[in-house]
Order: C-alpha cells, then sequence, then structure tokens
C-alpha cells in the first residue's frame, strides 16, 4: 500500500444555476493573457449540449482518454509511444481553434473616440488573433440555456441509443441542468502519460497535476491525450497550460477561485486518501460500468489505522491525516455514495466528482402528473423514467442507469425526510430505510448539502512549514505573469482582463 | 587523400578565402555553442517548437511532417557526403559510382520532400493572417535563412550533378568541412568550388549562428527518452534550491512562470 493524499472537488449540480461566476473569476485570475482567450480552465455547459470544446466527448474522433486493446491491456487511446512521436510533426487528432471559437474583444475606443454624430457609437467585436473585425459565431458557453439546442444539442456525443432520439425529437418537453467542469486532475492522468517531454507531472503531496512551463517543449500531445480537452496550448508561447487546481491557494489552505466564488455553494473541496499501487489496476478494469466501484476501491478509508499507519510511512502529516477524516469529498463519495465521477470510462480515475442533478426527474415527474414531494411517486418515476436517467448514466456512470437511480432515490428519500422534519412533523424513517440512510445519516447528509457551511464544504490543510522556503519563492511574484514579451520587464502591466490584441504586431 | 596541409599552406590563401572559409565558419560555431549555452541556461520558458497547429492545421498536416522527415533524410545525407572522407566508402566496397547515383537519387527524393514541405510551411506563415501576426522576430531570421540554405544547396546538386556534368565535392568541400573540425582548417579546398556550392556552406554557417536564438532549438529536446520512461510522472513540490530566483535575469522576465 503506497498512501498519497489527493485534493479532490465534488459538485452539487442541484444547485448549480448556470451563473458562471466560476468561469470569471477563474479566467480573470488565470487565463486572461495572451495565447490563452479561447481557455477556459473552469467552464460551465449546459446539458445536453455538446460542450467546450465541441463534441470533446466523442473520444471515437479526438482519441482522449485510455482504453483497453484486445489483450485487456491499459493502452492511451491516442496511440502508443512510437506513433505518438511520429505525430510529432502533426498531430492529427488535435482540435483546431475552430472547435474552441475564436476570441474576440471590442473596438472599446470607438465608443468614447468616434465623433458626434446621430448615430450612438458601438462597440464592434474585432477577432484578437486576425486583429479585423468579425462576426462572432460561437463561444464557450454558445449553448447557455439550451440555446441554439434544437439545432446544435442533437450533437452531443451523449445522446447514442434509442432513448435519445426522444431527447431529440421532444425539444418541447426538453429538460437542462448545467455542468461546471476544470480539470479534473486524474489518478491516472492521460495528459501526463502522453507528454512526450515529460513536464506535466502530478504533485506528490496534493494530486494536482500541472505543466512545467519550463519543461515544455509544445509538442501538444496533452491537448490530444486529455479527454476532457483541459488542457490548452497557448498560442503565443507555444506551451500548454491547464487548470491549477489554483495551488497557491491550497497551499495556503484556501480553497480555489472558482469554489469561493461559487454564488451557489455548490463547490466541495476535501482530501482523498489513495493507494497509489492499485491506481493502474483499477484503470484497466475489464468492464466500463464497474470502473466507479474499482475507483472507489483505490480510496483509502482515513479512519482506518492500517491505512493511518500507512500514510504515516508515507510521511503524510497528522494535520492532513485529520483533514482526510473530515474530508466532505470523502463523506460524499464513499460514505453517502452519493457523487459520482465525470465520464469513468475513460478510465483516467478523475477526481471531481458530481452529486447528480434531480431536477430535470423533479420536473419530469411534474409532467407526469406526480407529485415531486412524494417520495413514492418520485421513486416510481426514476425507475420508469428512460430520459433523462439514461443520459445522466452516460455522464456519470458509463451508461449504467442503475447507479444513478440508486444516488437519486436516495437524494429523494434525503429531501422528504428532512422537508417533513423541516415542517414539523415526525420524518418517515421507512422512506429512509429504503435507501439505506438512518436518521443520523440523513442528518449529516442534509447538514453536508443542504446547509453547505463554508468549513463543512471546504476541508484544507494548508502545505507544510517545512517547506516554507520553497513557497515562499513563489510569493513575491504573480505565477501567470504575462507572457512572453520581455518589454514587459521594465514596468509590470495589471491586465485588467480585455485581451491584448496584439496592435503592435497587427499594424505590419 | 589529400596530403595534410601545414598552417602556412592555410596562411598562402588570400585574405578573402581565410575570412569566407576560416574566420566566418569559426564565428558562427562559436556563436552556436555559446548562444545554445546561455539560451539553455537563461530561457527554458521560450524553449519550444512554438507550435501554431492550432491556428492553422490544414498545410501544416502535409508541410510539416513534408518538411521534418525531409530534413531528416537531407542530415543524414551531409553526415554521409561531408563527415565521411571518399576514401572509407571506398575501403567499404562503395564504387564512387554507387555513391553518386545513390547520393543523387537519395537527395534528390530528400531535397524534394523539403522544399515542398518548407514551401508549405512558408506559404501558410505568409497567407493565413493569424499565423503571419503570430510571427515573431526570430521567425523572419530564421524562414529566410532557412529557406536559402535549402534552395541554394537543392539548386546547387540539380545544376551540378542532376543536370549537370557533375561536381565531386568530396575531394573540395567535404575536406574544407572536416578540416574545420580537426583545428585544421584548408580554406583552398573550397576557394575553388562552384559558387552555388559556396554560397550554401556560407549560409549554412549563417544558419548555424541564427540557431540558438531561434525555435530550431527544439532540435535538441527530440524527445527520445519517451520512449522508456514509465507513463506516470510524479513529483515533489518545487524545493527551493529548483525555484527560479537563481538566476541573472530580471524575475518579471517570462522565464520565471513556473506551471500552468
Amino acid at each position: 500500500m503506497r498512501v498519497m493524499a489527493q485534493v479532490a472537488m465534488v459538485m452539487n449540480l442541484d444547485k448549480c444555476i448556470g451563473c458562471h461566476t466560476c468561469s470569471v473569476t477563474c479566467k480573470q485570475t488565470w487565463t486572461n493573457r495572451t495565447g490563452v482567450e479561447y481557455a477556459w480552465f473552469n467552464n460551465v455547459e449546459t446539458k445536453p449540449g455538446v460542450g467546450y470544446p465541441r463534441r470533446y466527448e466523442d473520444q471515437e474522433h479526438w482519441k482522449g482518454g485510455w482504453m483497453l486493446d484486445k489483450r485487456g491491456r491499459l493502452v492511451l487511446r491516442s496511440g502508443g509511444r512510437v506513433k505518438r512521436l511520429l505525430s510529432l510533426f502533426s498531430n492529427p487528432d488535435l482540435p483546431s481553434i475552430e472547435d474552441y471559437y475564436e476570441p474576440v474583444t471590442y473596438d472599446y475606443d470607438n465608443l468614447v473616440n468616434a465623433p458626434a454624430g446621430k448615430d450612438i457609437p458601438v462597440a464592434r467585436p474585432r477577432s484578437v488573433l486576425t486583429g479585423k473585425p468579425t462576426a462572432i459565431t460561437w463561444g464557450a458557453n454558445w449553448e447557455d440555456g439550451l440555446g441554439g439546442a434544437p439545432e446544435h444539442a442533437g450533437g452531443d456525443p451523449n445522446l447514442t441509443g434509442e432513448w435519445a432520439e426522444k431527447v431529440k425529437f421532444e425539444f418541447e418537453q426538453t429538460f437542462l441542468f448545467h455542468l461546471p467542469r476544470l480539470c479534473e486532475h486524474c489518478l491516472n492522468p492521460a495528459c501526463v502519460s502522453a507528454c512526450p517531454s515529460g513536464a506535466m507531472y502530478k504533485r506528490v503531496e496534493d494530486g494536482i497535476v500541472l505543466v512545467d512551463q519550463d519543461k515544455c517543449r509544445g509538442w501538444r500531445m496533452c491537448v490530444t491525450a486529455c479527454p476532457y480537452k483541459k488542457v490548452y496550448v497557448n498560442h503565443a508561447t507555444g506551451k500548454a497550460e491547464k487548470c491549477t487546481f489554483c495551488f497557491p491557494r491550497i497551499e495556503a489552505g484556501q480553497p480555489t477561485v472558482c469554489s469561493e466564488t461559487c454564488v451557489g455553494r455548490l463547490r466541495y473541496l476535501g482530501l482523498v486518501l489513495y493507494d497509489a499501487d492499485r491506481v493502474g489496476e483499477a484503470a484497466a478494469t475489464p468492464d466500463e460500468k464497474d470502473l466507479l466501484d474499482a475507483q472507489r476501491n483505490v480510496f483509502l478509508d482515513p479512519s482506518d489505522p492500517e491505512v493511518i499507519a500507512a500514510a504515516r510511512r508515507s510521511g503524510i502529516p497528522e494535520d492532513w491525516l485529520d483533514a482526510a477524516r473530515r474530508s466532505p469529498v470523502y463523506a460524499l463519495i464513499s460514505t453517502y455514495k452519493v457523487a459520482l465521477p465525470l465520464h469513468p470510462e475513460y478510465r483516467t480515475l478523475p477526481m471531481v466528482w458530481y452529486v447528480p442533478p434531480l431536477s430535470p426527474v423533479l420536473d419530469a415527474v411534474d409532467a407526469a402528473g406526480g407529485n415531486q414531494d412524494d417520495p413514492d411517486h418520485v421513486f416510481a418515476a426514476v425507475t420508469r423514467l428512460r430520459i433523462p436517467l439514461e443520459y445522466l448514466a452516460e455522464l456519470f456512470a458509463a451508461g449504467d442507469s442503475e447507479v444513478v437511480a440508486g444516488v437519486l432515490m436516495k437524494l429523494t428519500a434525503l429531501r422528504s425526510y428532512m422537508r417533513e422534519r423541516t415542517l414539523g412533523e415526525e420524518g418517515d424513517e421507512a422512506v429512509l430505510k429504503a435507501v439505506g440512510l438512518t436518521i443520523r445519516e440523513a442528518e449529516d447528509m442534509h447538514r453536508l448539502l443542504a446547509v453547505a457551511k463554508y468549513q463543512d464544504r471546504y476541508v484544507i490543510p494548508a502545505a507544510h512549514k517545512e517547506d516554507a522556503a520553497a513557497l515562499s519563492a513563489m510569493e513575491d511574484r504573480c505565477p501567470v505573469e504575462t507572457s512572453g514579451d520581455p518589454t514587459d520587464a521594465a514596468g509590470r502591466k495589471v491586465m485588467l482582463g480585455i485581451p491584448t490584441l496584439r496592435r503592435n504586431t497587427s499594424g505590419g | 587523400m589529400n596530403a595534410v596541409p601545414t598552417p602556412l599552406a592555410a596562411a598562402s590563401a588570400g585574405g578573402a578565402d581565410l575570412l569566407l572559409w576560416v574566420a566566418v565558419p569559426y564565428v558562427c560555431l562559436a556563436v552556436f555553442v555559446v548562444g545554445h549555452i546561455w539560451r539553455f541556461r537563461q530561457d527554458q520558458f521560450g524553449w519550444t517548437s512554438r507550435t501554431s497547429q492550432l491556428l492553422e492545421h490544414r498545410w501544416l498536416r502535409w508541410g510539416s511532417p513534408l518538411f521534418h522527415l525531409g530534413a531528416f533524410m537531407v542530415i543524414a545525407g551531409h553526415v554521409m557526403g561531408l563527415a565521411i572522407p571518399d576514401s572509407w566508402t571506398e575501403a567499404a566496397g562503395i564504387s564512387e559510382h554507387t555513391y553518386h547515383t545513390t547520393a543523387v537519387w537519395g537527395g534528390s527524393v530528400a531535397g524534394v520532400a523539403m522544399v515542398t514541405g518548407l514551401g508549405m510551411l512558408c506559404a501558410r506563415r505568409l497567407l493565413t493572417r493569424t499565423i503571419r501576426l503570430s510571427t515573431n522576430r526570430s521567425d523572419k531570421l530564421l524562414f529566410p535563412l532557412l529557406s536559402a540554405t535549402v534552395l541554394l544547396g537543392i539548386t546547387a546538386t540539380a545544376a551540378h550533378n542532376v543536370f549537370g556534368a557533375g561536381y565531386d565535392y568530396r575531394t573540395t568541400v567535404s575536406v574544407w568541412f572536416r578540416g574545420l573540425f580537426v583545428l585544421q582548417p584548408q580554406p583552398e579546398a573550397i576557394a575553388d568550388a562552384p559558387l552555388l556550392f559556396q554560397l550554401h556552406a556560407l549560409t549554412a554557417f549563417l544558419l548555424f549562428a541564427a540557431w540558438p536564438f531561434t525555435r530550431l532549438v527544439h532540435v535538441w529536446s527530440a524527445p527520445i527518452g519517451y520512449l522508456a520512461r514509465p507513463y506516470l510522472v510524479y513529483r515533489r513540490r518545487a524545493t527551493p534550491t529548483a525555484a527560479p530566483t537563481a538566476g541573472g535575469r530580471p524575475q518579471s522576465a517570462s522565464g520565471s512562470r513556473r506551471a500552468a
């Protein structure tokens, strides 16, 4: 047993209102620089929808993640080592800027400098790549709230199988939910495994996956290998960049920017202990539907004395072990088993998990004339419902709708029981028993999921004082100062989130 | 085999020859070596292939593999032609005729692939606006210099060895080239070579001088080690010694970025 600690995240999707605050604050913090205008370390997608970049979940096309070869061995879908080196000169599976979108800025100058006239001046969009006026035809959240869905949402790669026809053709009875996405900081990261330079790495202490900007040589294999398409090429520096899980904040014991600013308070951060020796074996589980359990089995119970002893041998400090025992993430994933990974079938063992949303199910119960406060109606609906249960299963359980149904029933029972309690009634314990919960557990889950106090949502042990020298080396400067241009060296420019149109070069 | 030259023989060459075929090459090679050491120590952040596939992939898809594979063959051909004396190939039982035929055919295929590929890469750089705008000063030096070298090389081969009477550079240019590296320069060996070969040699040395300051440095980062390394890379948090506070450059320069 080789115990490692991972800072992981769980998102409670029922609470996501799709306000994009996480995306905006993330962008302001990390990617408001030339070269990564199109990069969204965090973005919020409307589901069903094609996602960002377009149809990124279609791994037949984009070749992301791992798969099992004919002999059952775990291989990168984008090919082995030799094939990767042969595709260095031109990577056949790299999304192009059209698959993301052409980043734009606006002619803000025109608003104040236009000569007096009859018409109110407008700020027209201008491409950041060409410097020319452009028409905006796509964006990172183009389909927000199902915008354009009749035209595009059919292209959602999760809509496979017979049941999907219904989604495509019954849009008047539509459903939607929001899916915030960031780097999964996987236990078995395909991007790290595909990096020819060895510039990408997973940190031993907290499991955060990073790109060493000094080692990256711009071979761009990570972009292809990541099935979530959360590694981006900075087209100004020619190097890969990705979500950092706000490691400077995590090291200081603070939540990531996306979590800190989440108005729905739907994000949870905490430690998970896992057995690094069992990662490869779990990722190679033959049946995709067993991957969820396989990954849960890699996680270690932080209260188990054997685990604690092994963790101490691995050098994990006591306060980290204590934090692991209080981890909301471990509770939601392994104790209450209500959180599910996004696309476990990619075999990367992702570490950002989701509590699947009840709301589309409840809408369907309403539409069928049932009472969504009556757990019997909802239970019945959950089992009978073909959409969106199977849709959720495609996302969170490799197509196993029973897993999703089980979680939704648990959430329904919890909701029904706590509603009765809140209204001053006894509360029907039978409902809880039906989903295998005790009253105590229900109260704890309610506290974690519904009350969701700040200190319960974020249990992040700070990095250790022994390492203080290393950390202070980072302290006096921003980790993502402006790119490339050495002329910035004299006076530091502060970017206000307005993409810097390369005016200095676009003249020539 | 050529007679071993004495320093006096070198001195007997004209001043212009000394400048062009001894001074310029040595200065270029010095810049090449010192430049690489400087860049590697000072600019790890800028050390990259500077990929632009994200912005344009239709031309690159054909142009880049053609250019790179062609270049590998061309480099191999140059190693054969310049580094290996003709006496060695003779001793190995390869007749002058066999060598010549192989060189002309192999060289032509490689050269055409490289020129076509480079042409496509230059075309996309000039014609695609996004790529043109992302072209920096080092590219503006590198692309013309590389194109000139490649074009002069293939023109020399075509004019003298494919369509012309045939010119045995192995007894002249190669002798001069090897002489530089054994520190016994023989400028007189190349002094009478055809102009195209001379220009090719000169632009090649200028290219060597420019090499460390351009994206060509990515050649030295060819990720051969990837074939042998374990898939998963774990690393501990940066230690104080690894922190990028060392080095004589202002911290706000781009090299100070660690991870993103």
